[in-house]
């Protein structure tokens, strides 16, 4: 599949990242998205899947001392957005996340869902219920909260949270998603679905998602990517990676061999 | 316990074994300073009983004499003439005008500053700056009283030349500066608690930092700065010594903070100034403002208890 | 629950609009900084009020910054009168401020953390620990004077405002007990109690240690609130012109140590500072300001001593 008539959608380039304190977390990392695809990084514990995922939406920003070196050039626009001029905000408008643990707001699951929407000025109503709306059956919970939009979003299950927490993701048309392990914290029903909602999502965006569950990295992925120590070890299309892998180490891995 | 010792002794010896009998004695010992700690414990309710019990003892006294209707409703509070009254609205109406005048000072700035100093504000200005905060909490109140009388008067005067050189304004003003540490402080320790991964939330949806404050961390830490206004309102209420020196003495019916006017505070002050026979209705009238006050105070901090549980933290 | 988009992707509505989405995150960024500048305003006020009072007292009263302020007793002459019936006076009152609330407040706050139960009887303690952290002072003062003037016949003394005072800062006391116990992990305690310590074994040798020093910061932070505490000394009364110093609690004949003081009038600094700011003459303005001024000195570094002590114990301690 890795032809080149699939468009990309992003593309790391040497990207190499530093923790306060000089922590070297990201090493020469090439990697593509391919766009409307999913893309899944998988690896132990500290191997800097996480690190690389929150470079997407310039997370990293928000404490200070961390440097990024390398880019991270999105298409069509060609724009890297870890350079100096360019403004997280933006990209952050552009590139959406879903966290570990559900984080919905102390407000009502309809405010949840419009609140990137009145961050960005819209105030129409109409507006808003349209787009609230859509994002609710797009991330498949509306139908279980149709009937009260106005109750506080702590009010849910852990498995419907993360829901809303993707359809608030997903209200301002992102072109890319970013999934950080999102379903260690669910139960196994409640993973099915979100498993589910991914492979319908990818028609409209391109995702990226870290998961410390290599079945579902293999279940729900079209890339995988194999990182070690802070390397690309290893990046193929999941069938290959699975099923022949190249390297040793990701083998090792895949095995069990090492955890 | 040396004879206490030889008692014990005597009775085990043939019962039990030496070793048994060291841990009755241990055991007694460990019971009897658990005994202790517990007395001192109860001192705290020993305490509230105590207050409790003094302003209802002397204010019972108080109320043979003077109807319950004329406390509450005579627009007059002049125990110590000839031609008594006894009406509390006039210390009230004190009272509530001067602190609204210090919340309406401290509540901004307090708010804002903590909004600032937990999510504006570097590592640094803020380990530099609460150490600070606490700091002012700790100036006594009749420095906050010369302040009120001997500076900013002068120059509010300058701004208002009717201006009364004891006036309700100056110590207002002077109480909310006084209590702006306090609310900030208590806001911001509700802010912080506020967990990281719902900041993160709001960032990663391209708001910015007062968007985020605004939004979302406020909103989440609102029982703990409600229970901080609370605070400031119960000091705001309780406080004497500003208000005592700066703000007047005479009891009048007003909520016009340009006039000289007497608190709930002042007026026990000034009659503890002068020389009362224990017993007359003067004294009492001590005792029965006291526990206007307290029943204030006491509403104020059970309500601020109830907001807090309405409204508990969500993480 | 197939969407109903083509199988095209959407065209993210941040490119379609880049020019607006950019202007309108510039006026929100705008936003932000503008409050930063509120913020920093707003604390900044804040603290330069205190700098400003403090400079204001110096300047009003610097005239009487000499040796002879603090030797020399009140006096109807306003350069002549001193601070020594104040200064002697607060140092006594808070030395029985000390003996009442220490020992009373420790062991509570021992008790609450390491023996009580968790009933109804310990949560009544607690609410009323709580409960009076929020009396206004002045109620304090009405206490005193129902209770020790009147019915336990104290009088308006030095030992009457010493409990009074005491009890004031009672639940400062056991709080920062409690908080400075309560930091201490139960490892300790467990180890105690393995090599088969009893209680009071493991609260004397381990607990008690190692808190001592979070205890001595909420001590200090008491009695500094003690020595700068007005409205309830004056309302025990009797506080007009104190001329003269407690009899002293040591004497040259035996048993050397008196308690006469205990019952002797007295005047404390934040009283005379009160007494000589409520005169229409202002020479004795003059004087209220180099008091006021001395107090927030001694204050000011007793709370920094304690804010400090409490950031050495924290950094210090690694459990």
């Amino acid at each position: 599949m890795n032809n080149a008539t699939t468009p990309i959608k992003a593309e790391s380039r040497n990207l190499n990242f530093f923790y306060n304190g000089g922590m070297h977390a990201l090493k020469n990392v090439n990697m593509p998205l391919y766009e409307n695809k999913i893309t899944a990084l998988i690896g132990p514990s500290g191997c800097g899947k996480s690190t690389f995922l929150r470079c997407f939406n310039r997370m990293h920003d928000l404490y200070p001392g961390n440097k990024y070196q390398g880019e991270i050039v999105m298409h069509p626009d060609n724009t890297n957005i870890l350079e100096h001029g360019v403004d997280p905000i933006e990209v952050r408008m552009r590139i959406s996340m879903v966290f570990q643990k559900p984080n919905p707001f102390p407000k009502s699951i309809y405010e949840n869902v419009a609140y990137g929407l009145r961050v960005r000025g819209e105030s129409n109503k109409r507006m808003l219920d349209d787009k609230v709306e859509e994002a609710l059956k797009g991330a498949a919970i509306w139908n279980e909260v149709k009937d009260r939009l106005q109750d506080l979003a702590f009010n849910l299950s852990g498995g419907q949270q993360q829901r809303l927490c993707i359809a608030r993701a997903l209200a301002t048309d992102p072109e890319i998603m970013l999934f950080d392990e999102p379903t260690s914290a669910l139960d196994p029903i409640a993973t099915a679905n979100i498993e589910e909602l991914m492979s319908e999502l990818k028609e409209k965006l391109t995702i990226l998602v870290v998961t410390h569950n290599m079945q579902q990295a293999a279940r729900v992925s079209d890339y995988t990517a194999y990182m070690y120590l802070g390397e690309l070890m290893e990046y193929a299309d999941t069938n290959t990676i699975f099923t022949r892998p190249s390297r040793k180490e990701t083998e090792d891995y895949i095995t069990g061999k090492f955890g | 316990m040396n004879m206490a010792t030889t008692v014990l002794n005597q009775s085990f010896k043939n019962a039990i074994s030496p070793r048994l009998a060291k841990n009755v004695r241990r055991n007694i010992k460990e019971r009897v300073i658990e005994f202790i700690l517990m007395i001192a414990a109860l001192s705290a309710v020993a305490t509230t009983l105590s207050i409790v019990a003094v302003l209802l003892y002397e204010s019972l006294s108080f109320f043979k004499t003077v109807s319950i209707v004329d406390f509450f409703t005579d627009t007059q509070w002049t125990p110590l003439f000839e031609d008594a009254h006894y009406g509390i609205m006039p210390l009230v109406s004190g009272t509530l005008t001067t602190s609204a005048v210090a919340l309406a000072v401290a509540i901004p700035i307090g708010t804002i500053t903590a909004i600032y100093l937990s999510e504006f504000a570097s590592h640094k200005t803020r380990e530099t700056v609460k150490p600070i905060l606490e700091l002012l909490v700790g100036v006594p109140t009749i420095v906050f009283g010369y302040f009120a009388l001997l500076f900013l008067t002068p120059i509010l005067q300058k701004a208002f030349p009717d201006l009364p050189g004891f006036n309700m304004l100056s110590a207002g003003i002077v109480m909310g500066i006084m209590i702006v540490p306090y609310i900030a402080s208590v806001a911001e320790d509700a802010m912080r608690a506020v967990p990281m991964s719902m900041r993160e939330g709001s960032y990663a949806m391209g708001a910015t930092r007062f968007q985020t404050a605004l939004r979302v961390v406020t909103p989440a830490a609102i029982s703990g700065i409600v229970a901080a206004y609370i605070l400031g309102i119960s000091r705001a209420v309780g406080e004497t010594m500003v208000v005592a020196v700066a703000a007047g003495q005479q009891p009048i019916v007003s909520f016009n903070p340009m006039e000289s006017a007497a608190t709930i505070t002042a007026y026990i002050v000034q009659v503890a100034l002068g020389d009362l026979p224990h017993g007359s209705i003067g004294y009492q009238s001590i005792f029965a403002a006291g526990l206007v006050l307290m029943a204030m105070t006491l509403c104020f901090n059970i309500l601020g208890h109830v907001i807090r549980k309405k409204y508990r933290e969500y993480y | 629950m197939t969407p109903d988009t083509p199988h095209a992707p959407a065209q993210a509505s941040v490119l379609k609009n880049l020019d607006a989405v950019r202007a309108m995150i510039k006026r929100h960024k705008l936003n932000d900084y503008i409050f930063s500048l509120i913020g920093l305003l707003a604390l900044m006020l804040a603290l330069m009020t205190l700098m400003t009072l403090f400079i204001d007292l110096i300047m009003d009263g610097y005239q009487r910054f000499n040796l002879q302020f603090f030797s020399d007793f009140p006096s109807r002459r306003a350069e002549h009168a001193g601070l020594l019936s104040a200064w002697v006076g607060s140092a006594l009152v808070m030395l029985v401020t000390f003996i009442v609330a220490v020992p009373m407040g420790v062991a509570a706050g021992l008790y609450l953390e390491e023996y009580a139960p968790k009933n109804w009887f310990s949560d009544l303690i607690e609410i009323n620990v709580t409960n009076l952290a929020g009396v206004p002072s002045i109620v304090y003062g009405l206490l005193a004077l129902g209770l020790f003037v009147y019915i336990l016949d104290l009088g308006q003394s030095i030992l009457t405002a010493g409990l009074t005072l005491g009890l004031l800062i009672l639940p400062i006391v056991i709080v920062s007990t409690r908080e400075s116990i309560r930091a201490i992990p139960t490892a300790i305690r467990e180890a105690g109690y393995a090599v088969g310590a009893t209680k009071w074994q493991v609260v004397h040798d381990h607990v008690l240690k190692y808190s001592y020093g979070g205890i001595l910061t909420g001590v200090i932070i008491g009695m500094a609130r003690a020595l700068g505490e007005s409205a309830p000394i004056i309302t025990i009364g009797a506080l007009t012109f104190i001329a003269f110093l407690p009899p002293s609690p040591i004497t040259d004949v035996a048993p050397f140590i008196n308690f006469e003081w205990l019952s002797s009038g007295f005047t404390v600094l934040p009283i005379q500072m009160f007494n000589w700011l409520s005169r229409p003459d202002q020479a004795f303005h003059i004087n209220a300001a180099a008091t006021g001024a001395i107090i927030i000195v001694v204050t000011l570094l007793m709370n920094g001593t304690a804010i400090y002590l409490r950031y050495k114990i924290r950094k210090n301690i690694k459990w």
